[in-house]
């Protein structure tokens, strides 16, 4: 059984610490440097690390459930794409008449598919705090009601995987439906402003960046602290002997409900925050090999340690955006090689080989899972 | 301790510098280059088809650069993954025109892909050219769409089977992929057989997922719906991977194209490089191009692609000719202007006439829409299709269609006084 | 029968009865391709009349050319401007005579243009050889023409379609003689004769039929329009019970090839617990074996490519086999005990092996030929259709999944792959190689997902993203049926493609599939293990 795990303090610490700086400094670079500077940081940087801190969102929500708790969910990008639909939806309905068609209530692609009104769940996102309950209230909904049947009847392991990955699958089809009012296969585009601030300003991308580095910062202080409480060391309890809990007397579904439905609000925070940066939100997002590829970012920084999913998140993104300009060819083989290689290399991922090397592991789950 | 912190430290500041690394290295771009942008997935689902028109592009790069180049200066092209994944596509936009500084862009396939980089292109004015037949519905000032728009389509494809030579067709199904191609192709088809009197009841809509691979029961609905007495014909919007097998059902269940002819707007050589077509015989495709067709500029094409590539038996297709337009377009509309600053180009671009590979003549219009012929051709054993009929000359493409209220009443025109891609009245400022 | 006899006996010597057509035979001078000349025509018009000339002479000499010219194979030379077939012999092309057959020299490419035909023209063509093809000593090309022309056949042909009939010999050829009969006596025939047709075209249940009847009844009246809406009904409720049947059938086949696609999965992750994401993969390298072996015998047998399907199965076997083996040896066995990692190592292989094949043979789509018995359909009765390919696909699933039971049943590798997976020390303890059972089974798994590509190149695209579209329906069946079980996976298959099938009519093809997916994850609430769970203290683990 592998030992409990923790970072210490300090190190959490100090990672906040250079979180939080990279979140001011950043925009600062961006924003008040001249261009002509070396120290300048352009604004395709700018927003392509603020689509970065977004995934390490996304990674941190599901390390928080595979790391901690051993619930492997192959379907988390459902719960991205869902709070990024809820942005999105807020985001159309600032487009106001200036569509193409210019009709006022009506996002475009609903125009011409010949929807006479706005669909009921339509409705109340022109405000943008209604929306952005949504993106909270939507997916932790979601994930709560399957949660909760699934925990109940003690679904687990692979079987638990397995369904989450038809249940995205399942929303990916029902997504691309025209007849959703989704917007089918194009998703939901063309967004012109958010709060009234034009998407294409400099200072609404340095800002969109600032919000992803403050999200991130309070999901990783917000994961450390359940992990560091008694809470988390039922969860652990529950990740490496579910039925020994049990028979402690811990109500073991209750606290796999909990942290799953948490990790799922998190990771539409993290969609929410994703789709202003790209400007697109459509159905490709509830793709299942999206949702394996987050479990990979986890896997590849260190399963279990917090850091090691955002640092898995940012480096397996980094690469794929150097990649698929430098090797376009042939950048897959590259990635799956990394991947494999990681695996069977770095068992315990990059920040375990770290800390493996600065001889004080953060003792990541090993064995059996 | 102190390891631990460091290693911490250093792995930040790597993911930083390495971030950063990307923007800076290619800031030393030669002036003596004009360089090209590719955005088409070379991986996923779309790779099937946008490879191919990647080598397109490499390959007339390489043929202007023997020929001496642009305005005196080498031809770079470079090439991106956006790997069929769209958010990906407005990424490696943005990263062509800002980091890589090219001065146009040829991309994008689907209709989300282009959507998802639009804004982009519109932000940073930049130039894209969009090579394949689309819904419509759009003009940017930023887009060359030089594939058919759906009166360059599907409408003369209707007509055809309609008349006399296409079998007299009173009854149609309407089979698509979900996505909006489809819907809004079959919503203008609906609205046009309607103003041709036909009924509602008449028609047969049906939509699958993407990659849809179990044509079973739809195939057997055709049947049935097709077994009333009128004369039916079917209108496939299928797209891409899903066309083979629903073809390969469609010969095996029987259906002969003299009963149940079946036109296709998404088929073209390259899907059928990978079936058997004997028993396809008589379906239908529409499209500007076909590689069967006899013309001297086709012949010499075909011969240039087979030898760049190095194989004599790969096909070449609709979007590729498209593809071949626009580079020749954006190229003579360089030299006119003397620069490949992206507002003289496109001032330049209005009324750039190019022979096309059919023998006709392809003019863009100020709408960023093409002047092409209409041809429609019936599939023959050894995979070709032969020409059965075609327009007297060429169509103008219509970037908003006359069938859907909404869009009937805008104007696309980038012309003074208009200025505008979607415009009621015109706008006299820019 | 003889409810159907009678009217057919009327019906025929009426047919009798009438005066013979003014056949225009054709003068004893008409001997070469002057006879032809029509189909030189430019326009379509012009040569559909030119082509119910020649039909009408009824000269037998003409099928050949219009066989031809059906097939693509008439061409006009552009020396001459004369009408020659051109036939291919041994990788060259040959100018031929339509009429004498004689070959008149070697063709060069581009010396000739085709005569193009058209649907309508296409259509017109297969009537006239029908017409032309009745007496032939053939039956299956009696069969045919019989059927060719039950659409087109006009009152003319009445007196030789009589003359077929009463001459026929074979029953099959006699019933669509008598089905093409009546049709034509309902399009060209007095309203006493039309009532004889509807009594015979009632005991049809084919969808021609039914079309022919919905035709009729927009001109009849009185009491014919009353026996034509009577003999539609009945058509119409045979047709939907045989609806039921086919719907059932293809249910089936697509539970077949879910089966054929999951079980290897069912081995690999079911029996040996690797999360094998490169499984679709392996499903995609026995599909481009196919087609390699195709190339191969087509190079070398070109006359066998037809059984190059029959010998691609051990083939494709080999090949996914052989690199399952290296995969386990090389990276898969590294990872037991720790599972949800072999995803992660699986993944990044499937990455890799799609931009393999994407490398070597490119992007775009294989073509894998169809041997001829394994396109087409078998009629039962009209109404109810079974496509070769899938019958054989349903075979071919059966077959592999008897074998495998039987395999891991009844062999001793068999015995030992049960032993090590269920208790791998103890197995190592009485002296079984559990390292070499690993690869024999991963190697096993992976060979039958390679037979799986062989059947699904032939109903699906031959490209890198083929095994993608299988994967996640592919742990579904096996996570539905219950992992570790192969018979769950027969079970979970086929009626996940039975439920598929009877959705779909209802409620198209998407809501169908998510329908099917909202079930699956309800149904492992109810049962979390699956269908058929194993039962005991290892499942704990």
């Amino acid at each position: 059984m592998a030992k409990l795990t923790f970072t210490t303090q300090k190190t959490t610490w100090l990672f906040a610490a250079v979180l939080a700086a990279i979140t001011i400094v950043v925009p600062i670079l961006n924003l008040a440097v001249p261009e002509t500077s070396a120290l300048h940081v352009p604004t395709y940087i700018l927003s392509l690390f603020g689509k970065y801190l977004a995934f390490a969102l996304l990674a941190l929500s599901v390390d928080l459930i595979w790391g901690y708790c051993g619930i492997l969910s192959l379907g988390h990008g459902a719960f991205f794409a869902l709070g990024g639909y809820a942005m999105g939806m807020y985001l159309m309905r600032q487009i106001g008449d200036r569509g193409v068609y210019g009709n006022p209530e009506l996002p475009d692609f609903m125009v011409f598919l010949d929807w006479q009104e706005l669909p009921w769940y339509w409705l109340g996102f022109d405000n943008f705090f209604f929306a952005m309950a949504m993106v909270m209230l939507v997916p932790g909904a979601l994930a709560f009601i399957f949660g909760w049947f699934a925990f109940r009847s003690r679904v687990s392991g692979v079987y638990l995987s397995i369904i989450t990955q038809a249940m995205t699958f399942a929303l990916m089809l029902a997504f691309f439906r025209n007849d959703m009012g989704f917007g089918g296969n194009n998703g939901l585009t063309d967004f012109k402003e958010i709060l009234g601030f034009d998407l294409r300003s400099q200072g609404t991308r340095a800002g969109l960046f600032v919000a992803s580095g403050v999200a991130l910062l309070a999901g990783f202080l917000i994961c450390r602290a359940i992990v560091a409480s008694k809470l988390g060391k039922i969860l652990v309890g529950i990740r490496d002997a579910e039925s020994r809990t049990r028979f402690l007397g811990y109500r073991v579904e209750h606290y796999k409900l909990f942290v799953f439905t948490l990790s799922a609000v998190m990771a539409g925070v993290a969609g929410a925050l994703y789709v202003p940066q790209v400007g697109i939100i459509n159905p490709g997002e509830f793709a299942p090999g999206n949702s394996i590829e987050i479990v990979i970012w986890v896997a590849l920084g260190g399963r279990g340690t917090l850091i090691g999913a955002i640092m898995g998140a940012i480096l397996v993104n980094l690469a794929k955006s150097y990649l698929t300009a430098a090797f376009p060819e042939v950048w897959l083989f590259a990635l799956g090689g990394l991947f494999v290689a990681v695996t069977l290399l770095l068992p315990k991922g990059v920040v375990g080989a770290v800390g493996i090397w600065g001889n004080m592991g953060a003792r990541a789950p090993g064995g059996k899972s | 301790m102190i390891s631990r912190r460091n290693a911490l430290n250093t792995l930040a500041a790597a993911a930083l510098a390495a971030g950063i690394g990307i923007g800076a290295s290619p800031v030393q771009a030669a002036e003596d280059t004009i360089k090209v942008g590719v955005l088409h997935s070379l991986s996923g689902t779309m790779a099937i088809s946008e490879t191919t028109l990647k080598d397109s592009v490499l390959m007339m790069v390489e043929n202007l650069n023997k020929s001496g180049g642009l305005l005196g200066k080498k031809v770079e092209a470079v090439v991106v993954d956006p790997a069929s994944n769209w958010p990906l596509f407005a990424e490696k936009a943005r990263e062509l025109i800002q980091v890589n500084k090219v001065d146009v862009v040829f991309g994008c396939w689907t209709s989300v892909s282009r959507k998802s980089v639009l804004p982009v292109f519109e932000e940073l004015n930049s130039m894209l050219f969009y090579p394949v037949q689309y819904e419509g519905e759009e003009s940017s000032r930023n887009v060359f769409y030089t594939g058919a728009a759906p009166n360059q389509q599907a409408i003369p494809a209707v007509e055809y089977l309609m008349s006399e030579d296409g079998g007299g067709a009173k009854r149609f199904v309407l089979l698509g992929t979900d996505y909006v191609y489809p819907r809004t192709t079959n919503k203008i088809l609906r609205a046009f057989l309607h103003a041709k009197g036909i009924s509602d009841a008449d028609i047969m809509e049906e939509y699958t997922p993407f990659g849809h691979s179990d044509w079973q029961t739809i195939v057997a609905s055709v049947k049935k719906f097709a077994s009333q007495g009128i004369k039916t014909a079917v209108v496939s919007t299928i797209n891409g991977d899903a066309n083979v097998p629903f073809y390969k059902e469609l010969g095996n269940q029987g259906i002969k194209a003299e009963d149940i002819p079946v036109v296709a707007f998404s088929v073209g050589e390259e899907e059928l490089a990978g079936l058997d077509t004997k028993p396809l015989v008589g379906h239908l495709a529409a499209w500007n191009y076909f590689m069967s067709v006899d013309a001297p500029e086709n012949d010499a094409f075909i011969k240039t692609w087979q030898a760049y590539i190095g194989n004599d038996k790969r096909v070449t297709n609709d979007p590729m000719e498209a593809t071949y337009i626009g580079f020749k377009m954006w190229v003579q509309a360089v030299k006119q202007a003397g620069t490949t600053d992206v507002d003289a180009v496109r001032q330049a671009m209005y009324g750039q006439k190019v022979r096309n590979l059919t023998g006709g003549m392809a003019v863009m219009n100020t709408n960023h829409h093409l002047s092409k012929p209409v041809l429609i051709g019936e599939i023959q054993a050894d995979g070709q299709f032969d020409v059965v009929w075609q327009t007297e000359g060429e169509v103008i493409g219509d970037a908003w269609s006359d069938f859907i209220p909404e869009s009937a009443a805008l104007t696309a025109d980038w012309t003074y006084p208009w200025i505008c891609g979607n415009c009621k009245k015109p706008t006299f400022t820019n | 029968m003889l409810r159907t006899i009678l009217p057919l006996l009327t019906l025929l010597l009426a047919c009798i009865t009438l005066q013979p057509p003014a056949t225009a035979q054709t003068t004893a001078d008409q001997t070469g391709t002057e006879l032809l000349d029509g189909l030189r025509a430019k326009s379509f018009k012009a040569k559909i009349a030119a082509v119910e000339k020649l039909a009408a002479g009824g000269d037998p000499k003409v099928a050949a050319p219009l066989t031809a010219m059906l097939e693509g194979r008439l061409h006009i030379r552009k020396s001459d401007r004369a009408l020659v077939i051109l036939e291919k012999r041994d990788g060259k092309k040959f100018f031929v005579d339509p009429i004498s057959g004689e070959t008149l020299g070697e063709a060069k490419s581009r010396s000739s243009n085709k005569v193009r035909v058209n649907n309508r023209l296409r259509g017109v063509l297969r009537s006239a050889l029908g017409t032309l093809t009745l007496f032939s000593k053939d039956p299956d090309i009696r069969l045919k023409a019989a059927r060719a022309i039950f659409k087109s056949a006009d009152g003319n042909s009445l007196t030789i379609l009589a003359k077929a009939y009463l001459d026929e010999t074979d029953d099959d050829v006699r019933e669509a003689l008598a089905r093409t009969v009546a049709a034509t006596r309902l399009r060209h025939g007095s309203d006493d004769e039309k009532m004889a047709a509807v009594k015979i075209l009632t005991d049809f249940s084919d969808q021609g039929v039914r079309d022919l009847l919905a035709k009729a009844a927009l001109s009849a009246k009185g009491d014919l329009a009353k026996a034509i809406s009577l003999a539609a009904a009945s058509i119409d409720q045979r047709l939907a019970f045989f609806g039921v049947l086919q719907n059932l059938f293809q249910g089936i086949s697509l539970g077949s090839v879910l089966l054929l696609a999951a079980i290897g999965l069912a081995i690999t992750f079911g029996v040996m617990g690797v999360i094998n994401m490169a499984h679709g993969e392996m499903v995609m390298l026995g599909a481009y074996t196919t087609h390699v072996v195709q190339v191969l015998v087509l190079q070398h047998f070109p006359d066998a490519v037809t059984h190059s399907l029959l010998l691609s199965i051990p083939v494709a076997f080999l090949v996914a086999g052989l690199f399952g083996v290296f995969l386990e040896r090389s990276v898969i066995r590294f990872l037991y005990g720790r599972p949800l990692e072999t995803l992660l190592a699986t993944w990044g292989l499937s990455l890799m092996l799609q931009q393999f094949v994407r490398s070597i043979f490119g992007p775009t789509n294989r073509e894998v030929i169809a041997p001829s018995w394994m396109s087409g359909s078998i009629e039962i009765t009209g109404g109810l259709v079974l496509t070769n390919n899938r019958i054989c696909i349903i075979i071919f699933a059966a077959a592999v999944f008897l074998t495998l039971t039987l395999l891991i049943r009844y062999t001793d590798f068999g015995l030992r792959m049960r032993a090590v997976t269920q208790n791998r020390s103890m197995a190592n303890a009485v002296g079984i190689r559990s390292n070499w059972i690993d690869a024999m089974t991963f190697g096993l798994g992976s060979g039958v997902a390679g037979l799986a590509g062989v059947a699904l190149s032939q109903i699906d695209n031959v490209s890198p993203n083929l095994g993608q579209g299988y994967i996640i329906d592919s742990f579904l069946v096996v996570v539905f049926g219950g992992v570790g079980n192969l018979w769950g996976t027969l079970v979970g298959a086929l009626s996940l493609g039975v439920a598929n099938k009877f959705l779909e009519p209802y409620t198209g093809a998407v809501l169908a599939k998510i329908l099917i997916l909202v079930l699956v994850i309800l149904f492992i609430q109810k049962r979390p293990r699956g269908l058929f769970a194993l039962k005991g203290r290892a499942v704990e683990n």
